[in-house]
């Protein structure tokens, strides 16, 4: 009898040694993220002030700002929604209620899976090869907007069909019993139900692409600029102007990936607020999505 | 799902019977259902824009690169031990990009797989419920730090630290890009492999149980391989990851192509002499424009061959429930 309960001491033994093993594999993670944000907190607050955020890049490390590239982020995010989430939303839309189970399905869903797989990297050098030189785009803010819109498509597809897979079924068949059309099913109560999930996906997805740097260096995205596009609304009619589509840019990742590879320490300290800023966004992205996912968690029982 | 049968939806040619009669006019009718197939139509053109994206890759890797093949012979590329086509006598050996590639995944994934599927054992068959609700979505914010982020955080914190304990240590290397890189994607590893391990059925876990089975013994024997399937899908998705990373090896690895096994030495990767390439301002078709086509394609059918062993090893040992 008391072999017995040796064996058993030792396998809850076993238990208690693998729990804390976990709980300091779980740590690594969470330390290094504390770390990181210590670290980038410490080197970076001291720059972090208004001048900061509206000055250009400058050759003295003390004037130097962020402003063309805060302003290149915000433009080339405007695009990339403006592409990324129409298409993503009504690519999810169709593999999700309208698509048939044939070979062309199943050709775009092993390709959307694929897709996620390549780096970001090759993204840029096809939208180096194709649209920067075949269709004559150039390296501007249309470009850099559409490269990150292809990267982050399934992202956004799989966000929507996601979401339009928690609606019941009932729901559907309710809507087509009063006579609606596949399409007014889809308008008027599928996207709006899903608009929760479908929004925390985007989200993410654009926080992903504040990010990427890789890409909009391969397209050839400036690493200084001390200009602003032209501003999107004219004084004289019609208002509004597209001219700053075709601007040249510079967006936060890359202004900091400029800064962290020069040698002189001022600079260091420079790309340390810059990546303070960029984190502080894609943190707080990240932040809402979770409440939003939170809130219509808990808002909807089917 | 998709394709669904509903009878109502069919056609209103019925109205003569008694259900809902349609009081509008025929023409209207006719419109509304042409509309509905263009809606369909436009849906299924956005869906095949990924298509489109993939064949635009494909097709981009390939034209590009096959004028950089037409000046460099493919045996050359793939045997010669240097890299150098900037300078004023070209040498086109891929080897030491794909070495500084392989070495900084490997020391990623020495991070990563070990750590994250603990955590996921952890996550998945030990801790409490609250405690996963708060670590799981904490761990996933690793993974949305920007890389350019990481890069400065491996280069200004992770190689002095590992300085003092290597001595000799240089300030560039790719063990700490590697080490760095490795719990970024922890998460992923983490996270998909939790989930795969929460879809093995209970009754699997009571079956252990009841033959004396403690948690972890359980968790190793049976979840683990029961959810190897999903477990080998996130793995996969590690090593891609990976090898596609770009920012963290270029801030931190060092931009020199060496042809070493050695982690504490400085390295180019593939990604890294492509980012290298483009921060300088060349003309387009140039020989040194061709070759960041050439890492490219290299770099593709390297994350290629991973998805497709993903895809295979993920059919083969797929456990039905």
């Amino acid at each position: 009898m008391s072999d017995f309960k040796r064996i058993i001491a030792k396998r809850k033994r076993q238990d208690f040694i693998f729990n804390i093993v976990g709980i300091v594999c779980t740590l690594i993670g969470i330390v290094t993220l504390g770390a990181l944000l210590v670290d980038l907190f410490l080197d970076g607050l001291p720059r972090l002030n208004l001048a900061f955020l509206t000055h250009f890049p400058s050759r003295f490390a003390e004037q130097a700002g962020i402003l063309s590239s805060w302003v290149g982020t915000l433009l080339i995010m405007v695009v990339t929604a403006a592409a990324a989430v129409p298409l993503g939303v009504a690519a999810g839309v169709y593999l999700e209620e309208y698509a048939r189970r044939n070979w062309l399905t199943n050709l775009i869903e092993i390709n959307i899976a694929n897709l996620a797989g390549v780096p970001s990297i090759v993204y840029g050098l096809m939208a180096l090869g194709l649209l920067v030189y075949q269709f004559r785009l150039g390296t501007s803010i249309l470009t850099g907007g559409l490269t990150l819109a292809f990267l982050i498509l399934p992202i956004v597809i799989v966000a929507t069909r996601e979401a339009l897979r928690t609606i019941p079924q009932g729901i559907r068949e309710a809507a087509y019993a009063l006579g609606s059309t596949k399409w007014q099913v889809v308008r008027h109560h599928l996207l709006p139900y899903s608009i929760g999930g479908t929004m925390t996906g985007i989200i993410i997805a654009l926080s992903r692409a504040i990010g990427e740097t890789a890409p909009l260096i391969t397209i050839g995205a400036l690493t200084f600029i001390a200009f602003l596009p032209p501003p999107p609304i004219k004084s004289q009619a019609p208002f509004v102007s597209v001219e700053w589509l075709s601007s040249p840019f510079s967006v936060l990742p890359i202004q900091m990936f400029n800064w962290v590879s020069r040698p002189d320490q001022a600079f260091v300290v420079n790309a340390a607020g810059a990546g303070l800023v960029l984190i502080l966004i894609t943190l707080s992205l990240n932040a809402v999505a979770i409440v939003i996912r939170y809130r219509v968690r808990k808002r909807i029982k089917w | 799902m998709a394709n669904l049968q509903h009878p109502v939806a069919a056609p209103a040619e019925q109205s003569s019977s008694p259900s809902p009669p349609d009081s509008r006019p025929a023409a209207a009718r006719r419109l509304s259902r042409v509309k509905e197939r263009i809606i369909e139509a436009l849906l299924l053109l956005a869906a095949f824009t990924s298509v489109a994206i993939t064949v635009g890759i494909v097709g981009t890797l390939v034209y590009e690169s096959s004028t950089f093949f037409a000046h460099v012979p493919l045996k050359d590329f793939l045997t010669d031990t240097l890299w150098t086509p900037l300078f004023a006598s070209p040498r086109f050996g891929i080897l030491p990009l794909i070495m500084g590639t392989l070495v900084t995944t490997l020391v990623a994934l020495t991070v990563a797989l070990p750590v994250g599927t603990v955590v996921a054992i952890y996550l998945s068959e030990f801790a409490p419920v609250a405690v996963r609700e708060i670590i799981k979505p904490a761990l996933e914010l690793l993974s949305a730090v920007p890389t350019v982020v990481y890069g400065y955080f491996a280069l200004q914190f992770m190689s002095p630290l590992l300085q003092k304990f290597i001595p000799g240590l240089p300030t560039f290397n790719m063990l700490s890009a590697g080490v760095v890189m490795g719990i970024m994607i922890i998460p992923y590893v983490s996270s998909l492999s939790e989930d795969a391990m929460r879809a093995v059925p209970m009754s699997l876990r009571e079956g252990a149980y009841a033959l004396g089975a403690n948690r972890i013994i359980t968790a190793l024997k049976v979840v683990y391989p029961s959810a190897f399937s999903g477990i080998v899908a996130s793995y996969i998705l590690a090593i891609s990851r990976a090898i596609g990373e770009t920012m963290i090896v270029a801030i931190a690895a060092g931009m020199q192509p060496n042809l070493t096994a050695d982690p504490r030495e400085p390295a180019a990767t593939i990604t890294a002499f492509i980012v290298q390439v483009s921060l300088g301002d060349l003309p387009h078709g140039s020989i040194g424009y061709q070759s960041i086509f050439a890492a490219g394609i290299t770099l593709f059918i390297m994350t290629l061959i991973f998805n497709i062993l993903g895809y295979i090893l993920r059919k083969r040992f797929r456990e039905v429930y």
